[in-house]
Protein backbone atom coordinates (compact mmCIF):
# COMPACT_ATOMS: atom_id res chain seq x y z
CA UNK A 1 0.00 0.00 0.00
CA UNK A 2 1.10 3.57 -1.12
CA UNK A 3 1.86 5.98 1.82
CA UNK A 4 1.52 10.06 1.02
CA UNK A 5 3.64 12.14 2.99
CA UNK A 6 4.85 15.97 3.61
CA UNK A 7 8.23 14.71 3.21
CA UNK A 8 10.39 17.40 4.23
CA UNK A 9 14.08 18.28 2.71
CA UNK A 10 17.28 16.98 4.39
CA UNK A 11 19.37 17.56 1.78
CA UNK A 12 20.03 18.83 -1.83
CA UNK A 13 22.89 18.07 -3.24
CA UNK A 14 23.71 19.61 -6.81
CA UNK A 15 25.67 17.56 -8.74
CA UNK A 16 26.29 19.85 -11.81
CA UNK A 17 23.96 22.69 -13.44
CA UNK A 18 21.20 19.94 -14.49
CA UNK A 19 21.63 17.25 -11.78
CA UNK A 20 20.53 17.25 -8.07
CA UNK A 21 20.15 14.68 -5.49
CA UNK A 22 17.19 15.24 -3.23
CA UNK A 23 17.36 14.03 0.11
CA UNK A 24 13.65 13.04 1.55
CA UNK A 25 11.86 12.47 5.14
CA UNK A 26 10.20 9.61 4.15
CA UNK A 27 10.62 6.26 6.23
CA UNK A 28 7.36 4.76 5.60
CA UNK A 29 8.48 4.83 1.66
CA UNK A 30 11.49 3.98 2.21
CA UNK A 31 10.77 1.12 4.25
CA UNK A 32 8.61 -0.67 1.69
CA UNK A 33 10.56 0.42 -1.25
CA UNK A 34 12.00 -2.08 -3.65
CA UNK A 35 14.63 -1.84 -6.52
CA UNK A 36 12.86 -0.34 -9.83
CA UNK A 37 9.74 1.15 -7.70
CA UNK A 38 9.17 4.85 -8.03
CA UNK A 39 7.32 8.19 -6.28
CA UNK A 40 5.67 10.40 -7.36
CA UNK A 41 6.15 13.66 -6.24
CA UNK A 42 5.14 17.49 -6.11
CA UNK A 43 6.87 20.50 -5.08
CA UNK A 44 4.44 23.28 -5.95
CA UNK A 45 1.93 24.52 -3.52
CA UNK A 46 -0.42 26.19 -5.84
CA UNK A 47 -2.20 24.88 -9.07
CA UNK A 48 0.50 25.51 -11.36
CA UNK A 49 2.61 23.03 -12.13
CA UNK A 50 -0.55 20.84 -11.37
CA UNK A 51 0.58 17.63 -10.96
CA UNK A 52 2.92 15.36 -9.45
CA UNK A 53 6.16 13.92 -11.28
CA UNK A 54 7.19 10.49 -11.10
CA UNK A 55 10.48 9.68 -10.03
CA UNK A 56 12.76 6.48 -9.47
CA UNK A 57 13.38 6.11 -5.87
CA UNK A 58 17.92 6.51 -5.81
CA UNK A 59 18.98 5.95 -2.59
CA UNK A 60 17.45 4.27 0.06
CA UNK A 61 18.76 6.40 3.35
CA UNK A 62 19.63 4.63 6.91
CA UNK A 63 20.31 5.88 10.31
CA UNK A 64 23.24 4.32 12.28
CA UNK A 65 21.56 1.21 12.59
CA UNK A 66 20.64 0.38 9.51
CA UNK A 67 16.76 1.58 9.66
CA UNK A 68 15.60 3.47 6.68
CA UNK A 69 15.03 6.84 7.49
CA UNK A 70 14.26 7.95 3.80
CA UNK A 71 15.33 8.30 0.59
CA UNK A 72 16.68 10.15 -2.27
CA UNK A 73 15.80 11.40 -5.94
CA UNK A 74 18.23 11.84 -8.54
CA UNK A 75 16.69 14.99 -10.50
CA UNK A 76 17.61 16.10 -13.93
CA UNK A 77 16.13 19.75 -14.68
CA UNK A 78 13.96 19.92 -17.89
CA UNK A 79 11.22 21.88 -16.74
CA UNK A 80 9.68 23.59 -14.44
CA UNK A 81 8.57 20.90 -11.87
CA UNK A 82 12.48 19.84 -11.90
CA UNK A 83 13.61 23.34 -11.25
CA UNK A 84 11.71 23.62 -8.13
CA UNK A 85 13.81 20.29 -6.93
CA UNK A 86 16.59 21.50 -8.10
CA UNK A 87 16.18 24.51 -6.14
CA UNK A 88 14.43 22.98 -2.80
CA UNK A 89 16.40 23.59 -0.15
CA UNK A 90 16.46 21.72 3.44
CA UNK A 91 13.71 22.38 5.36
CA UNK A 92 11.13 22.58 2.58
CA UNK A 93 8.71 19.93 2.23
CA UNK A 94 7.80 18.23 -0.63
CA UNK A 95 4.65 15.59 -1.02
CA UNK A 96 5.74 12.54 -2.08
CA UNK A 97 3.63 9.48 -3.21
CA UNK A 98 4.69 5.61 -3.18
CA UNK A 99 6.35 3.37 -3.45
CA UNK A 100 4.34 2.70 -6.54
CA UNK A 101 4.67 0.05 -9.08
CA UNK A 102 6.06 -3.51 -10.16
CA UNK A 103 9.82 -3.95 -9.49
CA UNK A 104 12.92 -5.41 -10.88
CA UNK A 105 12.60 -9.28 -10.93
CA UNK A 106 16.16 -10.16 -9.45
CA UNK A 107 18.17 -13.07 -10.60
CA UNK A 108 20.58 -15.52 -8.85
CA UNK A 109 24.41 -16.40 -9.20
CA UNK A 110 25.17 -17.87 -11.20
CA UNK A 111 23.33 -15.69 -14.11
CA UNK A 112 25.01 -12.26 -14.23
CA UNK A 113 23.28 -8.81 -13.62
CA UNK A 114 24.08 -6.68 -16.18
CA UNK A 115 22.75 -2.94 -15.51
CA UNK A 116 22.64 -0.42 -18.82
CA UNK A 117 21.81 3.00 -17.78
CA UNK A 118 21.76 6.35 -19.60
CA UNK A 119 21.80 9.63 -17.78
CA UNK A 120 19.12 10.21 -15.49
CA UNK A 121 18.25 6.38 -16.04
CA UNK A 122 21.03 5.92 -13.68
CA UNK A 123 18.38 6.44 -10.75
CA UNK A 124 17.06 3.14 -10.31
CA UNK A 125 20.44 1.20 -10.57
CA UNK A 126 21.76 2.43 -7.36
CA UNK A 127 19.00 0.21 -5.05
CA UNK A 128 19.26 -2.49 -8.12
CA UNK A 129 23.14 -3.18 -8.00
CA UNK A 130 23.10 -3.18 -3.74
CA UNK A 131 20.20 -5.67 -3.89
CA UNK A 132 22.34 -7.75 -6.84
CA UNK A 133 25.66 -7.89 -4.75
CA UNK A 134 23.56 -8.83 -1.98
CA UNK A 135 22.38 -12.08 -3.70
CA UNK A 136 25.84 -12.55 -4.42
CA UNK A 137 25.28 -11.95 -8.42
CA UNK A 138 28.44 -10.71 -10.05
CA UNK A 139 27.31 -7.38 -11.74
CA UNK A 140 28.04 -4.81 -14.82
CA UNK A 141 26.85 -1.30 -14.75
CA UNK A 142 27.24 -0.28 -18.99
CA UNK A 143 26.64 3.89 -17.85
CA UNK A 144 26.60 6.19 -20.87
CA UNK A 145 26.61 10.47 -20.52
CA UNK A 146 26.53 12.96 -22.27
CA UNK A 147 29.88 14.44 -20.70
CA UNK A 148 32.04 12.83 -18.24
CA UNK A 149 31.17 15.21 -15.79
CA UNK A 150 27.62 13.79 -15.77
CA UNK A 151 28.78 10.15 -15.14
CA UNK A 152 28.25 10.68 -11.33
CA UNK A 153 28.65 7.98 -8.47
CA UNK A 154 30.98 5.79 -9.88
CA UNK A 155 33.57 5.51 -6.77
CA UNK A 156 30.05 4.05 -5.34
CA UNK A 157 29.53 1.17 -7.53
CA UNK A 158 33.13 0.75 -7.90
CA UNK A 159 33.83 0.13 -4.28
CA UNK A 160 29.70 -1.98 -4.24
CA UNK A 161 32.45 -4.53 -6.45
CA UNK A 162 30.15 -3.32 -9.71
CA UNK A 163 32.08 -3.68 -12.88
CA UNK A 164 31.87 -0.27 -14.71
CA UNK A 165 31.81 0.07 -18.68
CA UNK A 166 31.63 3.98 -19.37
CA UNK A 167 30.75 6.02 -22.15
CA UNK A 168 29.97 9.48 -23.26
CA UNK A 169 28.67 10.82 -26.66
CA UNK A 170 31.72 13.60 -26.50
CA UNK A 171 34.39 11.33 -25.54
CA UNK A 172 35.56 13.22 -22.79
CA UNK A 173 35.34 9.95 -20.60
CA UNK A 174 35.43 5.95 -21.18
CA UNK A 175 34.31 4.93 -24.36
CA UNK A 176 32.80 7.21 -27.00
CA UNK A 177 29.77 7.01 -28.11
CA UNK A 178 26.79 5.23 -26.90
CA UNK A 179 26.55 2.21 -24.27
CA UNK A 180 25.06 0.12 -26.94
CA UNK A 181 28.22 -0.50 -28.55
CA UNK A 182 30.05 -2.11 -25.54
CA UNK A 183 27.30 -3.95 -24.77
CA UNK A 184 26.68 -5.61 -28.01
CA UNK A 185 30.60 -6.57 -27.98
CA UNK A 186 30.11 -8.33 -23.99
CA UNK A 187 27.46 -9.94 -24.86
CA UNK A 188 29.10 -11.33 -27.99
CA UNK A 189 31.67 -12.65 -26.21
CA UNK A 190 29.62 -14.27 -23.28
CA UNK A 191 29.60 -17.82 -23.78
CA UNK A 192 26.15 -19.08 -24.35
CA UNK A 193 26.12 -21.44 -21.30
CA UNK A 194 26.93 -18.59 -18.66
CA UNK A 195 23.18 -16.86 -18.35
CA UNK A 196 23.15 -13.10 -17.98
CA UNK A 197 20.12 -10.99 -17.23
CA UNK A 198 20.13 -7.26 -18.59
CA UNK A 199 18.12 -4.81 -16.63
CA UNK A 200 18.00 -0.87 -18.56
CA UNK A 201 17.11 2.49 -17.68
CA UNK A 202 17.53 5.77 -19.59
CA UNK A 203 16.28 7.45 -23.09
CA UNK A 204 13.58 5.65 -25.24
CA UNK A 205 15.66 5.14 -27.68
CA UNK A 206 18.46 3.91 -25.48
CA UNK A 207 15.93 1.10 -24.32
CA UNK A 208 14.94 -0.19 -27.42
CA UNK A 209 18.50 -0.63 -28.53
CA UNK A 210 19.32 -2.68 -25.41
CA UNK A 211 15.84 -4.55 -25.60
CA UNK A 212 16.88 -5.50 -29.59
CA UNK A 213 20.48 -5.98 -28.38
CA UNK A 214 18.95 -8.78 -25.63
CA UNK A 215 17.03 -10.37 -28.08
CA UNK A 216 19.08 -10.53 -30.59
CA UNK A 217 22.00 -12.53 -28.49
CA UNK A 218 18.80 -14.02 -26.41
CA UNK A 219 19.06 -12.84 -23.28
CA UNK A 220 16.55 -12.03 -20.63
CA UNK A 221 15.92 -8.19 -20.09
CA UNK A 222 13.44 -5.91 -17.98
CA UNK A 223 13.30 -1.89 -18.97
CA UNK A 224 12.09 0.62 -16.83
CA UNK A 225 9.90 3.47 -19.41
CA UNK A 226 9.23 6.42 -18.38
CA UNK A 227 5.79 8.06 -19.76
CA UNK A 228 4.32 11.00 -18.66
CA UNK A 229 1.72 9.99 -16.16
CA UNK A 230 -1.13 11.50 -14.45
CA UNK A 231 -1.41 9.91 -10.83
CA UNK A 232 0.62 6.95 -10.58
CA UNK A 233 -1.53 4.57 -9.45
CA UNK A 234 -4.04 3.68 -12.27
CA UNK A 235 -6.61 6.00 -12.38
CA UNK A 236 -5.99 7.93 -15.43
CA UNK A 237 -4.70 5.68 -18.25
CA UNK A 238 -2.07 8.06 -19.28
CA UNK A 239 1.09 6.38 -19.00
CA UNK A 240 0.22 3.00 -21.28
CA UNK A 241 2.55 1.08 -23.33
CA UNK A 242 1.95 -1.54 -25.89
CA UNK A 243 2.33 -4.64 -25.25
CA UNK A 244 1.94 -8.05 -27.90
CA UNK A 245 -0.83 -9.71 -27.38
CA UNK A 246 -1.42 -13.16 -27.91
CA UNK A 247 -2.11 -14.07 -31.49
CA UNK A 248 -0.27 -11.13 -32.79
CA UNK A 249 -1.59 -7.31 -32.31
CA UNK A 250 -1.09 -5.25 -29.06
CA UNK A 251 -2.51 -3.86 -26.24
CA UNK A 252 -1.92 -0.81 -23.67
CA UNK A 253 -0.62 -1.45 -20.12
CA UNK A 254 -0.50 1.10 -17.59
CA UNK A 255 2.96 1.58 -16.98
CA UNK A 256 2.39 3.23 -13.38
CA UNK A 257 0.90 -0.28 -12.49
CA UNK A 258 2.06 -3.17 -14.93
CA UNK A 259 5.39 -1.05 -14.69
CA UNK A 260 7.68 0.60 -14.82
CA UNK A 261 9.44 -2.06 -15.12
CA UNK A 262 8.37 -4.19 -18.07
CA UNK A 263 9.72 -7.49 -19.77
CA UNK A 264 11.45 -5.78 -23.03
CA UNK A 265 10.64 -8.94 -25.05
CA UNK A 266 7.00 -7.96 -24.81
CA UNK A 267 7.17 -4.15 -25.16
CA UNK A 268 5.92 -3.12 -29.43
CA UNK A 269 9.35 -1.05 -29.88
CA UNK A 270 9.35 0.30 -33.25
CA UNK B 1 -13.62 20.33 16.33
CA UNK B 2 -16.45 18.97 14.37
CA UNK B 3 -15.12 16.84 11.37
CA UNK B 4 -17.43 15.60 8.91
CA UNK B 5 -18.49 12.58 10.50
CA UNK B 6 -19.07 14.25 13.79
CA UNK B 7 -21.17 16.87 12.27
CA UNK B 8 -25.22 17.25 13.13
CA UNK B 9 -25.83 17.62 9.28
CA UNK B 10 -27.30 15.19 6.87
CA UNK B 11 -25.11 15.24 3.73
CA UNK B 12 -26.98 12.59 2.05
CA UNK B 13 -28.46 13.61 -1.30
CA UNK B 14 -30.91 12.11 -4.07
CA UNK B 15 -30.27 11.07 -7.59
CA UNK B 16 -33.37 9.58 -9.01
CA UNK B 17 -34.31 6.62 -7.08
CA UNK B 18 -30.99 6.19 -5.86
CA UNK B 19 -29.97 8.28 -2.34
CA UNK B 20 -26.06 8.60 -1.87
CA UNK B 21 -24.45 9.36 1.95
CA UNK B 22 -22.76 12.09 0.75
CA UNK B 23 -22.28 14.47 -2.83
CA UNK B 24 -19.04 13.91 -3.67
CA UNK B 25 -18.38 11.17 -6.78
CA UNK B 26 -15.07 10.53 -8.50
CA UNK B 27 -15.20 12.15 -11.83
CA UNK B 28 -15.06 9.71 -14.50
CA UNK B 29 -11.77 7.99 -15.93
CA UNK B 30 -9.67 9.91 -13.65
CA UNK B 31 -10.32 7.00 -10.77
CA UNK B 32 -9.42 4.14 -12.96
CA UNK B 33 -12.58 1.39 -11.95
CA UNK B 34 -12.10 2.38 -8.34
CA UNK B 35 -10.53 -0.75 -7.26
CA UNK B 36 -7.02 0.83 -8.21
CA UNK B 37 -7.21 3.29 -5.15
CA UNK B 38 -8.87 0.45 -2.86
CA UNK B 39 -5.47 0.21 -0.89
CA UNK B 40 -5.57 3.69 -0.15
CA UNK B 41 -9.29 4.83 0.20
CA UNK B 42 -12.07 3.26 1.55
CA UNK B 43 -14.48 3.19 -1.34
CA UNK B 44 -17.71 3.47 0.84
CA UNK B 45 -16.80 6.57 1.89
CA UNK B 46 -17.77 8.12 -1.23
CA UNK B 47 -21.01 9.33 -2.63
CA UNK B 48 -20.26 6.98 -5.38
CA UNK B 49 -17.18 5.40 -7.35
CA UNK B 50 -17.93 6.73 -10.94
CA UNK B 51 -15.79 4.42 -13.47
CA UNK B 52 -13.59 5.09 -16.80
CA UNK B 53 -15.82 4.85 -19.56
CA UNK B 54 -17.31 1.75 -21.03
CA UNK B 55 -18.29 0.33 -24.18
CA UNK B 56 -19.63 -3.00 -25.41
CA UNK B 57 -16.06 -3.98 -26.15
CA UNK B 58 -12.12 -3.67 -25.06
CA UNK B 59 -10.84 -0.76 -26.80
CA UNK B 60 -6.86 0.41 -26.64
CA UNK B 61 -7.39 3.96 -27.09
CA UNK B 62 -4.65 6.50 -28.23
CA UNK B 63 -0.78 5.96 -28.25
CA UNK B 64 0.98 7.70 -25.64
CA UNK B 65 1.80 10.96 -25.42
CA UNK B 66 -2.02 11.40 -23.78
CA UNK B 67 -1.79 14.06 -21.90
CA UNK B 68 -0.05 17.14 -21.12
CA UNK B 69 0.07 19.89 -18.66
CA UNK B 70 -1.27 23.44 -18.82
CA UNK B 71 -1.44 26.31 -16.92
CA UNK B 72 -3.81 24.90 -13.76
CA UNK B 73 -4.62 22.34 -15.79
CA UNK B 74 -3.93 19.67 -17.97
CA UNK B 75 -4.95 18.19 -21.17
CA UNK B 76 -5.85 14.64 -22.01
CA UNK B 77 -6.79 12.34 -25.29
CA UNK B 78 -6.85 8.86 -23.77
CA UNK B 79 -9.21 7.72 -26.49
CA UNK B 80 -11.70 5.63 -24.15
CA UNK B 81 -9.28 2.72 -23.27
CA UNK B 82 -11.48 0.04 -21.62
CA UNK B 83 -11.90 -3.43 -20.70
CA UNK B 84 -15.30 -3.74 -22.16
CA UNK B 85 -18.64 -3.63 -20.00
CA UNK B 86 -18.79 -7.83 -19.77
CA UNK B 87 -14.76 -8.11 -18.00
CA UNK B 88 -16.23 -5.15 -16.14
CA UNK B 89 -18.71 -7.10 -14.75
CA UNK B 90 -16.43 -9.95 -13.99
CA UNK B 91 -13.46 -9.05 -12.84
CA UNK B 92 -13.95 -5.34 -11.08
CA UNK B 93 -17.74 -5.35 -10.22
CA UNK B 94 -16.87 -8.17 -7.42
CA UNK B 95 -14.44 -6.08 -5.89
CA UNK B 96 -16.74 -2.82 -5.76
CA UNK B 97 -19.34 -4.56 -4.14
CA UNK B 98 -17.23 -6.18 -1.56
CA UNK B 99 -16.24 -3.19 -0.84
CA UNK B 100 -19.86 -1.72 -0.46
CA UNK B 101 -18.82 0.95 -2.89
CA UNK B 102 -21.57 2.82 -4.76
CA UNK B 103 -21.21 2.12 -8.25
CA UNK B 104 -21.81 4.46 -11.28
CA UNK B 105 -20.77 3.47 -15.08
CA UNK B 106 -19.75 5.80 -17.73
CA UNK B 107 -21.40 4.23 -20.33
CA UNK B 108 -20.27 5.07 -24.09
CA UNK B 109 -21.31 4.11 -27.20
CA UNK B 110 -20.79 4.20 -31.21
CA UNK B 111 -24.24 3.73 -32.08
CA UNK B 112 -27.82 4.37 -29.97
CA UNK B 113 -27.99 0.79 -30.11
CA UNK B 114 -25.08 0.34 -28.23
CA UNK B 115 -24.93 2.71 -25.37
CA UNK B 116 -28.59 0.70 -25.12
CA UNK B 117 -26.94 -2.58 -24.80
CA UNK B 118 -24.31 -1.73 -22.43
CA UNK B 119 -26.49 -0.17 -20.07
CA UNK B 120 -29.26 -3.41 -20.52
CA UNK B 121 -26.49 -5.40 -19.42
CA UNK B 122 -25.35 -3.54 -16.74
CA UNK B 123 -28.55 -3.15 -15.59
CA UNK B 124 -28.70 -7.07 -15.05
CA UNK B 125 -25.60 -6.86 -13.03
CA UNK B 126 -25.79 -7.05 -9.33
CA UNK B 127 -24.18 -3.58 -7.71
CA UNK B 128 -24.66 -1.11 -10.09
CA UNK B 129 -26.69 1.98 -9.11
CA UNK B 130 -26.50 4.09 -11.51
CA UNK B 131 -25.62 4.76 -15.41
CA UNK B 132 -23.47 8.00 -16.63
CA UNK B 133 -23.95 8.53 -19.87
CA UNK B 134 -21.19 9.60 -21.83
CA UNK B 135 -22.13 11.76 -24.92
CA UNK B 136 -19.64 14.16 -24.35
CA UNK B 137 -15.92 12.76 -24.85
CA UNK B 138 -13.99 14.75 -27.16
CA UNK B 139 -11.08 12.18 -28.00
CA UNK B 140 -12.96 10.15 -30.17
CA UNK B 141 -14.18 9.89 -33.62
CA UNK B 142 -17.37 8.12 -33.65
CA UNK B 143 -19.94 8.14 -30.94
CA UNK B 144 -19.70 10.21 -27.73
CA UNK B 145 -20.00 13.74 -28.56
CA UNK B 146 -21.43 13.57 -31.78
CA UNK B 147 -24.67 12.65 -29.61
CA UNK B 148 -23.90 15.30 -26.84
CA UNK B 149 -23.32 17.91 -29.47
CA UNK B 150 -26.74 17.40 -31.27
CA UNK B 151 -30.10 17.80 -29.28
CA UNK B 152 -31.92 15.27 -31.13
CA UNK B 153 -28.94 12.83 -30.72
CA UNK B 154 -29.23 13.49 -26.63
CA UNK B 155 -32.61 12.74 -26.73
CA UNK B 156 -32.10 9.67 -28.93
CA UNK B 157 -29.70 8.28 -26.57
CA UNK B 158 -31.35 8.84 -23.58
CA UNK B 159 -34.37 7.93 -24.64
CA UNK B 160 -33.05 4.47 -25.59
CA UNK B 161 -31.36 3.81 -22.58
CA UNK B 162 -34.76 4.74 -20.69
CA UNK B 163 -36.45 2.06 -22.64
CA UNK B 164 -33.60 -0.60 -21.31
CA UNK B 165 -33.01 -0.15 -17.55
CA UNK B 166 -34.65 1.24 -14.29
CA UNK B 167 -31.80 2.46 -12.92
CA UNK B 168 -31.06 6.60 -12.20
CA UNK B 169 -29.64 7.77 -16.02
CA UNK B 170 -27.47 11.21 -15.48
CA UNK B 171 -26.45 12.17 -19.55
CA UNK B 172 -23.46 13.86 -18.84
CA UNK B 173 -23.26 17.13 -20.61
CA UNK B 174 -20.22 18.51 -22.81
CA UNK B 175 -19.56 22.13 -22.66
CA UNK B 176 -18.47 22.79 -25.94
CA UNK B 177 -21.59 23.76 -26.92
CA UNK B 178 -23.26 27.52 -26.87
CA UNK B 179 -26.33 26.43 -24.62
CA UNK B 180 -26.03 23.84 -22.12
CA UNK B 181 -28.67 24.26 -20.63
CA UNK B 182 -31.04 23.55 -23.90
CA UNK B 183 -29.17 19.84 -23.72
CA UNK B 184 -30.11 19.44 -20.10
CA UNK B 185 -33.92 20.33 -21.04
CA UNK B 186 -33.45 17.62 -24.20
CA UNK B 187 -32.21 15.41 -21.36
CA UNK B 188 -34.96 15.92 -18.79
CA UNK B 189 -37.36 15.10 -21.72
CA UNK B 190 -35.91 12.06 -22.86
CA UNK B 191 -36.56 11.12 -19.52
CA UNK B 192 -33.34 11.20 -17.79
CA UNK B 193 -33.15 10.88 -13.77
CA UNK B 194 -30.26 13.78 -13.32
CA UNK B 195 -27.73 15.14 -15.83
CA UNK B 196 -24.19 15.75 -15.13
CA UNK B 197 -21.40 18.59 -16.69
CA UNK B 198 -18.92 19.25 -17.36
CA UNK B 199 -16.87 16.85 -19.82
CA UNK B 200 -13.78 18.67 -20.53
CA UNK B 201 -13.46 21.66 -22.97
CA UNK B 202 -11.86 20.61 -26.46
CA UNK B 203 -8.24 21.89 -26.53
CA UNK B 204 -5.42 22.35 -27.97
CA UNK B 205 -1.32 22.49 -27.07
CA UNK B 206 1.61 23.27 -29.70
CA UNK B 207 5.18 22.25 -29.05
CA UNK B 208 6.86 25.36 -30.54
CA UNK B 209 9.98 23.75 -31.45
CA UNK B 210 8.82 20.67 -33.35
CA UNK B 211 5.51 22.93 -34.02
CA UNK B 212 3.36 19.59 -33.60
CA UNK B 213 0.52 19.08 -30.84
CA UNK B 214 1.99 18.09 -27.60
CA UNK B 215 -0.33 15.21 -27.68
CA UNK B 216 -0.63 12.04 -30.24
CA UNK B 217 -3.80 13.10 -30.79
CA UNK B 218 -3.67 16.32 -31.43
CA UNK B 219 -6.40 17.92 -29.45
CA UNK B 220 -7.92 16.55 -26.14
CA UNK B 221 -9.94 17.83 -23.38
CA UNK B 222 -9.03 20.36 -20.88
CA UNK B 223 -9.72 19.45 -17.07
CA UNK B 224 -8.64 20.98 -14.09
CA UNK B 225 -8.72 24.37 -11.87
CA UNK B 226 -8.57 26.18 -15.37
CA UNK B 227 -11.90 25.92 -16.17
CA UNK B 228 -13.79 25.91 -13.10
CA UNK B 229 -15.26 29.38 -13.08
CA UNK B 230 -16.58 28.19 -16.71
CA UNK B 231 -18.02 24.92 -15.23
CA UNK B 232 -19.88 26.69 -12.43
CA UNK B 233 -21.44 29.27 -14.67
CA UNK B 234 -22.70 26.24 -17.00
CA UNK B 235 -23.79 24.28 -13.66
CA UNK B 236 -25.68 27.29 -12.43
CA UNK B 237 -27.40 27.51 -16.17
CA UNK B 238 -28.53 23.97 -15.92
CA UNK B 239 -29.83 24.04 -12.38
CA UNK B 240 -31.91 27.38 -13.56
CA UNK B 241 -33.48 25.42 -16.52
CA UNK B 242 -34.07 21.98 -15.58
CA UNK B 243 -35.92 20.26 -12.30
CA UNK B 244 -34.54 16.90 -12.34
CA UNK B 245 -30.80 16.91 -10.16
CA UNK B 246 -27.39 18.46 -11.43
CA UNK B 247 -24.26 17.14 -11.28
CA UNK B 248 -21.34 19.51 -11.51
CA UNK B 249 -17.85 19.00 -11.81
CA UNK B 250 -15.01 21.14 -13.30
CA UNK B 251 -11.53 21.98 -11.19
CA UNK B 252 -12.71 20.63 -7.67
CA UNK B 253 -9.55 20.77 -5.97
CA UNK B 254 -11.17 21.39 -2.37
CA UNK B 255 -13.93 21.44 -0.29
CA UNK B 256 -14.62 25.38 -1.32
CA UNK B 257 -14.76 24.36 -5.31
CA UNK B 258 -17.13 22.05 -4.21
CA UNK B 259 -19.88 24.28 -2.17
CA UNK B 260 -19.71 26.43 -4.61
CA UNK B 261 -20.75 24.24 -7.75
CA UNK B 262 -22.97 23.16 -4.95
CA UNK B 263 -24.59 27.15 -4.71
CA UNK B 264 -24.91 27.18 -7.71
CA UNK B 265 -27.29 24.45 -8.25
CA UNK B 266 -25.14 20.81 -8.12
CA UNK B 267 -27.10 18.02 -6.18
CA UNK B 268 -23.46 16.30 -6.05
CA UNK B 269 -19.78 16.73 -7.00
CA UNK B 270 -17.65 14.86 -8.89
CA UNK B 271 -13.90 14.99 -8.46
CA UNK B 272 -11.63 14.03 -11.48
CA UNK B 273 -7.84 16.29 -11.82
CA UNK B 274 -7.64 16.44 -8.36
CA UNK B 275 -7.48 12.97 -7.24
CA UNK B 276 -3.91 12.81 -9.43
CA UNK B 277 -2.63 15.27 -7.26
CA UNK B 278 -4.50 14.08 -4.06
CA UNK B 279 -5.65 10.59 -4.09
CA UNK B 280 -6.36 11.58 -0.25
CA UNK B 281 -8.76 14.15 -0.97
CA UNK B 282 -12.16 12.43 -0.57
CA UNK B 283 -12.34 12.71 3.16
CA UNK B 284 -10.67 16.63 2.98
CA UNK B 285 -13.67 17.57 0.55
CA UNK B 286 -16.42 15.72 2.27
CA UNK B 287 -15.48 16.74 6.09
CA UNK B 288 -15.47 20.37 4.86
CA UNK B 289 -18.81 20.28 3.67
CA UNK B 290 -20.16 19.06 6.52
CA UNK B 291 -17.89 21.50 8.29
CA UNK B 292 -19.26 24.43 5.99
CA UNK B 293 -23.21 23.20 6.76
CA UNK B 294 -22.29 23.05 10.75
CA UNK B 295 -20.28 26.86 10.77
CA UNK B 296 -23.49 27.88 8.93
CA UNK B 297 -25.83 26.47 11.23
CA UNK B 298 -27.76 24.52 7.86
CA UNK B 299 -29.24 20.77 8.59
CA UNK B 300 -29.33 18.98 5.41
CA UNK B 301 -27.64 19.88 1.81
CA UNK B 302 -30.70 20.25 0.37
CA UNK B 303 -31.21 23.79 1.44
CA UNK B 304 -27.61 24.72 0.08
CA UNK B 305 -28.20 23.34 -3.22
CA UNK B 306 -29.23 26.20 -5.91
CA UNK B 307 -28.85 28.90 -2.87
CA UNK B 308 -26.58 31.58 -4.94
CA UNK B 309 -28.26 34.86 -4.66
CA UNK B 310 -27.49 36.37 -8.32
CA UNK B 311 -28.90 40.03 -7.67
CA UNK B 312 -27.10 42.90 -8.10
CA UNK B 313 -24.62 43.48 -5.41
C1 LIG C 1 -7.48 11.61 -17.86
C2 LIG C 1 -8.96 11.87 -17.94
C3 LIG C 1 -9.81 10.86 -18.39
C4 LIG C 1 -11.18 11.07 -18.49
N1 LIG C 1 -12.01 10.05 -18.90
C5 LIG C 1 -13.35 10.24 -18.93
C6 LIG C 1 -14.24 9.17 -19.27
O1 LIG C 1 -13.84 8.03 -19.52
N2 LIG C 1 -15.58 9.44 -19.31
C7 LIG C 1 -16.08 10.69 -19.00
O2 LIG C 1 -17.29 10.87 -19.05
N3 LIG C 1 -15.26 11.69 -18.64
C8 LIG C 1 -13.92 11.50 -18.60
N4 LIG C 1 -13.09 12.54 -18.21
C9 LIG C 1 -13.68 13.83 -17.82
C10 LIG C 1 -13.84 13.93 -16.30
O3 LIG C 1 -14.71 12.94 -15.81
C11 LIG C 1 -14.37 15.30 -15.90
O4 LIG C 1 -15.60 15.53 -16.56
C12 LIG C 1 -13.42 16.44 -16.26
O5 LIG C 1 -12.08 16.03 -16.11
C13 LIG C 1 -13.65 17.71 -15.44
O6 LIG C 1 -13.43 17.49 -14.06
P1 LIG C 1 -12.03 17.79 -13.31
O7 LIG C 1 -11.61 19.17 -13.71
O8 LIG C 1 -12.33 17.62 -11.86
O9 LIG C 1 -11.06 16.77 -13.82
C14 LIG C 1 -11.71 12.33 -18.13
C15 LIG C 1 -10.85 13.34 -17.65
C16 LIG C 1 -9.50 13.12 -17.55
C17 LIG C 1 -8.61 14.22 -17.02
Amino acid sequence: MPFDVAATVVANLALSHDYNVLALDAPQIAEAAIPGQFVMVKAATGHDPLLRRPFSVFEILRDASGRATGLSLLVKRIGVSTGLLYDAKPGDTIMCLGPLGQPFTLVDAPADGWMVAGGVGLAPVWTLAEALVARGVTTTLFYGARRNDELFYLDFFRTLGVELVLTTEDGSGGEQGRVIAPLERALAARPADQPVSLYACGPEGMLAATARTAAAFGRPCEVSVERIMGCGMGGCYSCVVPMKSEGGGFHHVRSCIAGPVLDAAQIVWD
Amino acid sequence: MGTGQQAPVDLSVRIGSLTIANPVMSASGCFGYGVEYAGMVDLSTLGAVVVKGLFLKEREGHPAPRIVETPAGMINAIGLQGIGVHRFISEKLPELRERRATVVVNVCGTTVDEYAEVSRILSDAEGVHALELNISCPNIKEGGIQFGCSLGGTHDVVSAVRKVTSLPIIPKLTPNVTDPASFARAAEAAGADAVSLVNTFLALAIDIESRRPKISNGMGGLSGPAIRPIAVRMVYECRQAVKIPVVGMGGIMNARDALEFMIAGATAVQVGTANFVDPLIWNTIVSGIGDYLTRHGIKSVDALIGSVDMGKH
